[in-house]
């Protein structure tokens, strides 16, 4: 009895943060879970009465063509943009501040931390205009006598991939920093003393030793990517002909601009399982490196 | 461990700021109710864009004449800046609250049957029964405010028809005589081909594809389908839609020789929604594009002097011609236009239909008329020497009137329309043929409506 009472008083701070998690986390995922197994609209009929229709939206969604295109392009943005591109640039930064002069840190970090702070559609217009075919990048191509390319339409994946590497790099940087600064120096002193690499110190010792930071990084980047709208909206609204369609601008076109609320929710809820299932993995590689 | 703490913190923190932020604007609400019981406040929201600026001036104009004249009431004037696409967007979200839902509102008449099936408008018999200036408004007017209960739910504050405007020195050039009158598709495709052998550039500009929106079916691809034959795409007298018709494909034929032999704009072009201010903008004007499908509205953006379009010389430099029917044997035009509403869940019925019936009178009818280049749709405007004189193009667009077709005024039609310009995107890119793409489209439409309100023709 007084270990229970005391169980319940040690859980008593959690009580607000549960609530609030429940109201504005719970909340609107159930909501989207239910308003996915009708058919309710924006406009029409539908809108004021919806009927409720099972797994019809989920069913139709399996035999919609757009789908496995719109789940293939989401993957091919997270995997670029976020695990390759904007987790390797911020762990190279990280690394090479180290080393760096103080000037250039600031400098650098600087320039890098300045995409982080923007509102997401001031960087969202910014790549626009650097990538639109009377853009930056064209000016920048004709000096050196190129001929400009329309970016944004040949190739539109290319553009946000690398606007998004250009938006989130400053998070893994800040992350990979802070996880740099906990490395003991004295263990690559030691390895230094056996003989060991700048490299291969950089491979064995401190990549071993930061791996839960780096896990970390790689679930947090995961689920910001797969959630990023704005940017892919205001550069290419999923386009040309969807070769740019990833799932949350997909989920917005249905919802929306075809007025079919319930099928745009049924494709969020879907998001929302795939975000559970690469969150399941890291911490699954999180939770086995614990125990070792 | 201790990562997970730090995170749930930011979480925390993050969803405080989240509640602080909704407490002021929840407080700040709370002001505005208060001064409504002393003074009632009607809200208007209305479309406001590079392209149209016409609505903001005549409600800015409006507002202190009604509140002038109705002590006790203020007008909030809620601009909302963006495409149509967008506007119709976020007014369809803010009706979902009747604390967000305006009070009065400019509203596309294509929606007025959808929103009406959603219970968005508000009935408005009681109030134009009393309105004596209401037997002014045409027939047509009157039906684009109709649902299909026969009630009035939105009040028309104009219309346009669509027609071919063309560069005349640019198709002169090209070897065709002037005034230039295609007279069926053969022709038009034909004298399309010689402008593009001339100028290279392009010559003949029909809106097109998802970015365009309704732009790329009534400046576009409609004027081609509704030339094909009679009802193409609604049975007016069974009351169903059309699958299945050879006209479909034979209109989706011509896009795909306007795109595939360049005779229409680049494809990255024309897939951008904006596209029209290039139209309009510098491409009219340096004669990159030759003729252009557009409605009756475009000379008041080219005469409105300071405005982004404006170009003095469309006087002497541009022509009209009627869009040719495929047989050759008649004409082809669309009407649409925009009209009022008021919400459902308005508190203020009565102030705010006085608020429509202000922007409505004869003298604001008159200014929305002659600057944003509509057709009168009240009579005794019609009439008006200011409104016949607004510019050398009036009597052209107001004539195609007799011979216009208005989109089929059921609930389904804006997702069908959309069905539509999903075709004309598929066709434009070259990604599936003509066949598919029919195809693709007769399915669309059965999922919408269902096989038993569908007529093959």
């Amino acid at each position: 009895m007084n270990t229970l009472n005391r169980n319940m008083v040690r859980r008593l701070p959690m009580v607000p943060s549960f609530i609030l998690l429940s109201i504005f986390m719970a909340g609107p995922i159930i909501w989207a879970l239910y308003i996915s197994l009708t058919n309710t609209s924006l406009t029409g009929s539908k809108a004021l009465n919806p009927d409720f229709i099972g797994l019809q939206n989920y069913s139709d969604l399996l035999q919609d063509p757009e789908f496995p295109n719109s789940l293939w392009l989401t993957l091919i943005f997270v995997f670029f943009s976020a695990v390759v591109g904007q987790n390797t640039l911020g762990l190279l930064l990280a690394l090479s501040f180290k080393t760096a002069s103080r000037v250039m840190r600031r400098i650098s970090s600087t320039l890098v931390m300045a995409a982080w702070m923007l509102p997401e559609i001031v960087v969202a217009f910014a790549a626009y205009v650097f990538f639109n075919t009377d853009g930056t990048l064209n000016q920048i191509l004709m000096i050196f006598g190129l001929d400009p390319v329309a970016w944004l339409f040949e190739a539109p994946m290319l553009s946000i991939i690398l606007a998004n590497i250009w938006r989130g790099t400053a998070f893994s940087m800040m992350v990979y920093i802070a996880a740099l600064d906990e490395v003991p120096e004295e263990i690559i002193e030691a390895a230094k003393l056996d003989g060991v690499s700048s490299s291969q110190n950089i491979f064995f010792v401190t990549l071993p030793i930061i791996k839960n930071s780096i896990n970390t990084n790689l679930m947090l980047i995961t689920l910001q990517t797969l959630s990023v709208f704005a940017l892919v909206y205001t550069m290419t609204q999923g386009g040309p002909s969807k070769r740019s369609n990833t799932l949350p601008v997909f989920a917005y076109d249905e919802a929306f601009r075809v007025s079919q609320i319930g099928y745009g929710a049924a494709i969020s809820v879907v998001m929302i399982v795939i975000g559970v299932f690469f969150s399941v993995i890291y911490v699954r590689l999180l939770k086995s490196e614990g125990v070792k | 461990m201790k990562k997970y703490t730090a995170l749930t913190a930011a979480g925390g923190a993050v969803l405080l700021t989240a509640i602080a932020s909704g407490c002021t604007s929840a407080a700040d609400d709370s002001v505005s109710m208060d001064s409504t019981n002393e003074e009632k406040v009607i809200k208007v929201s209305y479309l406001v864009n590079d392209g149209f600026q016409q609505l903001d001036d005549l409600f800015n104009k409006v507002k202190p004449e009604f509140e002038e004249n109705n002590p006790g009431v203020t007008v909030q004037l809620d601009p909302i800046t963006g495409t149509d696409a967008d506007y119709t967007n976020k007014l369809g979200l803010m009706h979902q609250s009747a604390s967000t839902q305006p009070d009065v509102f400019y509203q596309d008449s294509f929606l007025v049957r959808s929103d009406v099936a959603a219970g968005y408008l508000l009935n408005l018999d009681p109030y134009v029964s009393e309105w004596d200036e209401w037997d002014l408004f045409d027939e047509g007017a009157k039906g684009a405010g109709m649902a299909a209960d026969g009630s009035i739910y939105a009040v028309s504050n104009g219309t346009d028809t669509r027609g071919i405007y063309y560069r005349k020195s640019v198709v002169e050039e090209a070897g065709i005589d002037l005034p230039w009158q295609p007279e069926s598709w053969d022709e038009l495709i034909a004298d399309v081909r010689q402008i593009k052998e001339s100028t290279g550039e392009i010559a003949f500009n029909t809106y097109s594809g998802n970015g365009a929106g309704e732009g790329a079916v009534m400046q576009g691809f409609f004027m081609f389908l509704y030339g094909t034959g009679e009802d193409p795409l609604f049975d007016n007298e069974s009351g169903k839609w059309v699958v299945g018709s050879q006209g479909f494909k034979d209109a989706l034929s011509v896009y795909e020789t306007l795109f595939e032999e360049e005779l229409a704009a680049p494809v990255e072009e024309a897939a951008d929604g904006n596209m029209w201010q290039k139209v309009l903008g510098p491409w009219i004007k340096d004669g990159t594009v030759a003729a252009t499908i557009d409605g009756s509205w475009v000379p008041r953006m080219w005469g409105s002097a300071g405005g982004d379009f404006e170009w003095p010389e469309y006087q002497d430099e541009i022509g009209v011609a009627y869009m040719p029917n495929q047989a050759g044997d008649g004409i082809v035009t669309l009407s649409g236009g925009w009209t009022f509403a008021i919400g459902s869940e308005t508190e203020h019925p009565q102030e705010s239909f006085d608020f429509l019936k202000t922007a409505l009178n004869y003298e604001n009818s008159l200014k929305f008329y002659t600057e944003n280049g509509q057709i009168a749709v009240r009579s005794d405007v019609a009439q008006d020497e200011e409104y016949q004189s607004a510019n050398q193009f009036v009597p052209f667009f107001t004539d195609l009137v007799s011979n216009t077709h208005f989109r089929p005024a059921t609930e389904d039609y804006p997702r069908i329309s959309i069905a539509a310009q999903q075709a004309t995107d598929d066709i434009m890119y070259g990604k599936v043929s003509v066949e598919e793409a029919a195809a693709a489209y007769d399915q669309a439409v059965i999922d919408i409506v269902g096989e038993e309100n569908v007529i093959r023709k």
